[in-house]
């Protein structure tokens, strides 16, 4: 196993904890607001109060851009459209917080999907991570 | 016109747009050499430099408060999957704007994860 392909999936590894945490923390926070139906200035105002004092959206915040931070740098590694693909399974990873955190019901038709998307992840695991050239 | 429909349209647009942005801003950057913190310090700010990643963090901050909005309404485990449209868009997307090629391999890897994802949707729903 080569030290690229070693990090390059070390990072996706970090991007699927971070970016389902990152969600699952927006939506509790975003569910304690309660639901934004309009987007005129003064209901935007208002939510925003309410989104900034929110420490689970906070906490959401700070895990996403742990997120971004190291989607940019593995995105300088590999191409997009396997890092994007590569990394969903995070699906995996939301349904299990959504199951365990959230005390959401996950039914059998989405563990089976879940399945799939693992399956998906294999075969796109099985080409090249990188198809254009490096910059000299 | 429904709001989540409204939010999720948002999502869907501007989150693969912004990505593609910030994807095409490294490919100017260049590889980040390590994985420590100055170096990934050192990568964000030369790429804070190129126009595509500002375009790219516009794009991507119009995603966000869709994100928030479409969150109000629907659980975490509905918008997620929902998002899920993006691979087949983003490997589109990587192949046209970013001159990756994407063989037919990924494309079935890219459709298998697309299957799973509405499997899970319709899991939801059931």
């Amino acid at each position: 196993m080569s030290t690229a392909y070693f990090r390059i999936h070390i990072a996706i590894l970090l991007l699927v904890i971070f970016g389902p945490l990152g969600n699952v923390l927006l939506g509790k926070g975003m569910k304690q607001i309660g639901p934004v139906l309009s987007t005129s200035p003064q209901q935007f105002a208002r939510v925003l109060l309410l989104v900034v004092q929110s420490p689970a959206i906070w906490l959401g915040i700070a895990a996403l851009l742990a997120f971004f931070a190291t989607y940019m740098v593995v995105l300088s590694w590999a191409d997009y459209s396997y890092v994007q693909p590569a990394s969903s399974v995070a699906y995996i990873v939301v349904a299990l917080l959504g199951r365990f955190v959230l005390d959401e019901r996950v039914s059998l038709i989405g563990w089976m999907g879940v399945l799939v998307i693992c399956a998906g992840v294999f075969v796109v695991g099985q080409t090249h991570p990188r198809t254009t050239e490096r910059k000299p | 016109m429904n709001a989540t429909f409204v939010y999720y349209f948002l999502i869907m647009v501007a989150g693969t747009v912004g990505e593609l942005c910030v994807a095409r801003a490294m490919k100017t950057v260049g590889d980040a050499k390590q994985f420590r913190p100055a170096a990934v310090i050192r990568v964000v700010l030369q790429a804070m430099g190129v126009g595509w990643m500002w375009l790219g963090l516009l794009f991507m901050t119009i995603a966000f408060f869709a994100l928030l909005g479409m969150l109000s309404l629907e659980n975490v485990s509905l918008v997620v999957p929902a998002t899920a449209l993006s691979y087949a868009v983003g490997a589109l997307g990587g192949q046209i704007f970013l001159g990756e090629r994407v063989t037919l391999t990924r494309w079935i890897g890219v459709l298998l994860v697309c299957v799973g994802v509405a499997l899970v949707f319709l899991g939801r729903a059931a």
